[in-house]
């Protein structure tokens, strides 16, 4: 088979799990050093992204979780230059050897929906509802691949196939609103797709779904992932999507990170409160203990323009003491593993052992 | 590891810390939405400035006419025609007839504001109530209402109340209320709109829930519930009324001689615009200044109650 | 398509204008005295003829379902004030003239105010802005009957450069500043709703997503913007008609251009009722057909409307 597409049509059987466990590839595809971002608002200055540090390698996935408010989807948004036009971002994305937050639009475009592409949250938004779904994935092959019209639409109706949409020619012609919100993502990721990225940034891909259509998208997702060989960053508040689907995982909170690292030590070793709070917030099937109970952390989000002295998640912290109204560090600890927390990790997991006796 | 135990061990009461709840205390302080909505409107400083000059003008309309020594139909037949001056307390000049046009400026005020004022009650009144009526009974109530409405939307409500005027007469309350009665179309629209989304929210649901009559939730619940966006779209109809009455008179359908307003003031000032220009100035100076005014405070209200729209 | 045309302006804008002449025809029968029994002296002959034309011998729905049958025919029966002349007659006199001057305003509103917003869109909060949103806003507050006698002061009386009123069947010179006068309101109007309702799909999650594509910004202007933006243009469309409508009473009557609203105006004040009466119905005519027209537009536009 010579058609490059072929492997469209082959997708091995449904639930093979990827990913995880995988030695980390050498090559590294996205570097991000120190980003920050800025708001202006009436209100003043909103930091909703504070130093935050990573690298990703070709191939490998990493979850961004936290709250809303956290700073994780204006990460997103500021590694693909779409922030909002009050918004600012320093610090360096390196890509390709360029510093994408320093690349002029035209550069931008070249790589935007090419070889970074990304998802969204609702889907019911992202596609533009006066415009066919044929039209707008045509436009991204013909700016980026030259395609004429009708290869345009060849290529097309083949990727909304892979997405699993049937009778995919005839869904061309037709308009978002005529869409279930299921099948809109499917079109979101296979408009994603269309040219191969590298890099894939899905941000919340499933908060809006139902939950059988959720596990349909990340199941989907992942197949995709290992057969185009998409690098990911996925942005979720659910531990529990990170879970199946990640690498590293970056821990969000109120624009800072309080823990980053391998995704199957975070899980076994937590070492940050929140952490701790959002694994025990995770309804477990697998777990049965003849409890329902479900612990929640106490609080809701901080608000960014009026941030506490210190730790930000102190208000919330059930561990907290005098220290906390000091700024905790990120601190590198293990292999790989990063913190921003004063309390020693022999404490916190000692507190937890103790909680269980 | 998810136990009963640590699950309750992390929901135990946060250990206290004092720095750190002053802090906090201070950050969270409650605002009301109308405390916030009165905070954004003083920022505003158009609206405000508008504020204080529409006072200005409505309290000039309303005595500054005492000192003069001249009546609003008293013809000086020694100064007719002539430009502002001080010698004869014609400050700002006199008409063709002599009539002084200080004292027939401000007594046209009088005239434009109290048709405006209450031709936007009259509109508000009913726009709120068949709005709110609609919007609550929703169903084939509403979209007969609705459809009423659009009806009367696209006609030229102008044409109708010009025809009204021709078959019964140039009456200065038949005035106020053929105008009320044709401006309450988008008032009863906005209101239809809020009802319809306020209808589905809690607090709505659990009265009703707990017995409230219909006339009750309307009158209890969503009444003071538009109040916001209704105080917005009064102020705005407070202008269009003022120049719907000034169109009317301007073309000589509305107030009559030697009664007059505004448009009746613009309508003379333009015909000796080559000659007296001042005629035209100062009436045309005092709606301008008084429309823009009320579209300030309008912008200003609706941004202060509204933050999102702008 | 056809069936969303049809249903439009069959089933809706024919009884749409139904309610409006039954509405008008019964509402000045309440007027005191009854509109035909006027203080004004008429001519026997002319009382005669009009007590004929309306039916006044009849009883009230004969007379009815004889205007309905006289309107459908397009007879809009005599004037009062010019007595050897129909009100047809005098309508077709000066509708050119109107005609000429609405259309100008209204095709000038539309395009200036557009290019307007979107400008001051793309240039949001900078200079070009605020001067843009500076001028619409006293474009929109500042009425027409203030405007006319002061550009007529400043352009005819002060410069000389155009005459200060009359038609001459249309010329240019004549044209423009009723036109100017006209549609400063809609220009600004538009303006400010095109800058709004521009910004608002600039700031769009699915704008957003043209430019995670990679797309030029023009291309993105013109192809993911441009038509949702002007959907709430297409919708002021038809206020705007009635207002140019409305306004070109003010300014034909200023600069004494021979059309409608002037007709009407004379007609109002010389209580000349038929012919009141049947500019009313004529131009709720125009105006509910035209309406009828923009929802057909946008329904074309809007893939979401079912057609």
């Amino acid at each position: 088979m010579t058609d490059p597409h072929a492997h469209a049509r082959s997708l091995p059987p449904e639930g093979a799990r990827v990913g995880s466990g995988r030695p980390r590839a050498a090559a590294s595809l996205l570097q991000v050093r120190n980003l920050n971002v800025r708001f202006a608002t009436p209100e003043g200055e909103v930091a909703a992204v504070n130093d935050l540090s990573f690298d990703l390698a070709e191939g490998e996935s990493l979850g961004i979780v936290g709250e809303s408010g956290s700073g994780k989807s204006q990460t997103a948004f500021a590694l693909m230059g779409l922030l909002a036009k009050n918004g600012r971002a320093r610090g360096e994305v390196i890509y390709g050897g360029a510093n994408l937050l320093a690349l002029s639009e035209a550069e931008l475009n070249r790589r935007r929906g090419s070889e970074i592409a990304m998802i969204y949250q609702d889907p019911m938004t992202a596609l533009n509802p006066y415009l066919s779904v044929g039209d707008q994935l045509t436009e991204v092959l013909r700016f980026h691949k030259g395609m004429d019209r009708k290869a345009a639409f060849a290529e097309s109706a083949r990727m909304l196939d892979a997405v699993k949409i049937a009778e995919a020619k005839k869904r061309l012609g037709m308009y978002p609103h005529e869409f279930s919100g299921g099948m809109r993502q499917r079109v979101v990721i296979a408009m994603a797709l269309l040219c191969r990225p590298k890099l894939l940034i899905a941000d919340e891909p499933t908060t809006a779904l139902d939950v059988t259509v959720q596990a349909q998208i990340l199941r989907l997702l992942q197949e995709l992932r290992r057969d185009f060989g998409t690098a990911v960053i996925m942005i979720t508040h659910d531990l529990g999507v990170v879970a199946g689907v990640c690498d590293q995982v970056l821990v969000m909170y109120a624009g800072r990170v309080m823990e980053q690292g391998p995704a199957e030590a975070l899980f076994a070793r937590p070492s940050h409160p929140y952490t701790m709070g959002l694994l025990h917030a995770v309804p477990r099937m697998d777990h049965n203990h003849g409890s329902d109970q479900l612990a929640t952390i106490p609080g809701n989000p901080p608000n960014l323009l009026a941030l506490p002295p210190g730790c930000p998640f102190a208000p919330r912290c059930v561990e907290r003491d005098a220290a906390c109204l000091t700024p905790a560090p990120l601190t590198d600890f293990d292999e790989q593993r990063r913190r921003a927390c004063h309390r020693p990790i022999e404490h916190l997991l000692r507190a937890e052992t103790e909680g269980a006796a | 590891m998810n136990t009963p135990t640590t699950a309750a061990r992390l929901m135990r009461p946060l250990p206290p810390l004092p720095g750190l709840d002053e802090a906090l205390a201070q950050s969270i302080q409650g605002r009301s939405l109308w405390a916030d909505a009165r905070r954004r409107f003083l920022k505003n400083r158009a609206a405000l400035a508008s504020l204080v000059i529409l006072g200005l003008i409505v309290l000039l309309c309303a005595f500054a006419a005492l000192p003069s020594p001249h009546a609003f139909d008293d013809p000086d037949f020694e100064n007719m025609h002539i430009a502002p001056e001080l010698a004869t307390a014609h400050w700002f000049g006199t008409d063709s007839l002599g009539r002084d046009l200080y004292v027939r400026t401000l007594l046209g005020g009088r005239i434009s504001l109290m048709v405006g004022a209450l031709g936007a009650l009259v509109a508000v009144l009913i726009g709120t109530l068949y709005g709110a009526t609609a919007g609550f009974l929703g169903g084939k109530t509403d979209s007969v209402m609705m459809r009423f409405l659009e009806i009367l939307a696209s006609f030229p409500v102008m044409f109708l109340v010009i025809l009204l005027m021709t078959f019964f007469g140039r009456e200065l309350w038949l005035i106020f209320l053929a105008i009320g009665a044709v401006s309450w179309l988008d008032m009863a629209r906005i209101v239809r709109g809020q009802t319809l989304s306020l209808k589905r929210k809690e607090f709505v649901e659990a009265a009703r829930v707990c017995g409230v009559s219909r006339w009750g939730i309307i009158t209890r619940h969503i009444v003071p519930n538009v109040l916001g966006i209704v105080a917005v779209y009064a102020t705005l109809l407070v202008p269009s009324m003022i120049l719907f009455e000034s169109f009317l008179s301007y073309l000589g359908l509305g107030v009559q001689e030697p009664m007059t307003s505004w448009g009746a003031l613009l309508e003379q000032g333009a015909k000796a615009i080559e000659a007296a220009p001042w005629e035209l100035a100062f009436p045309a100076g005092f709606l301008v200044t008084t429309l823009f005014c009320f579209n300030f405070i309008g912008d200003g209200l609706r941004d202060a109650l509204d933050p999102k729209e702008r | 398509m056809l069936k969303f045309i049809f249903r439009r302006l069959v089933l809706e804008a024919l009884p749409t204008l139904l309610v409006l002449v039954t509405v008008t025809f019964f509402l000045i029968r309440l007027a005191p005295g009854g509109p035909f029994s006027t203080e004004a002296a008429m001519p026997p002959e002319v009382m005669a003829a009009v007590a004929a034309k309306y039916r006044l011998d009849q009883p009230v729905w004969q007379q009815y379902l004889g205007y309905l049958a006289d309107l459908a025919r397009g007879d809009f029966g005599p004037s009062f004030k010019y007595k050897d002349f129909t009100v047809n007659d005098l309508v077709w006199a000066a509708a050119p003239a109107s005609f000429r001057l609405g259309l100008f305003a209204f095709v000038i509103a539309v395009i200036v105010g557009v290019a307007a917003g979107v400008t001051a869109a793309l240039r949001q909060n900078t200079w070009i802005d605020y001067s843009v949103m500076g001028v619409a806003m006293i474009g929109v507050v500042l009425p027409n009957f203030v405007l006319a006698p002061a550009l007529a002061l400043v352009f005819a009386i002060w410069l000389k450069w155009l005459p200060a009123g009359g038609w001459e069947g249309g010329k240019l010179m004549y044209v423009v500043l009723p036109v100017a006068v006209l549609c400063q309101h809609y220009i600004s109007v538009i303006a400010r709703i095109t800058r709004g309702s521009m910004i608002e799909v600039l700031g769009s999650p699915y704008i957003r997503t043209a430019r995670a594509k990679g797309l030029p910004t023009g291309y993105i202007l013109r192809r993911h913007a441009l038509k949702p933006a002007l959907l709430p243009v297409i919708s002021y469309l038809g206020p705007a008609f009635v207002g140019i409508i409305t306004g070109s009473v003010v300014v034909e009557s200023f600069f004494g251009i021979p059309g409608i609203g002037q007709l009407f105006v004379n007609g109002a004040l010389n209580r000349d009722y038929p012919m009141v009466l049947g500019l009313t119905i004529l131009i709720g005519a125009l105006t509910i057909f035209f309406n009828a027209v923009v929802d057909i537009l946008y329904g074309v536009i809007d893939p979401r409307i079912r057609l």
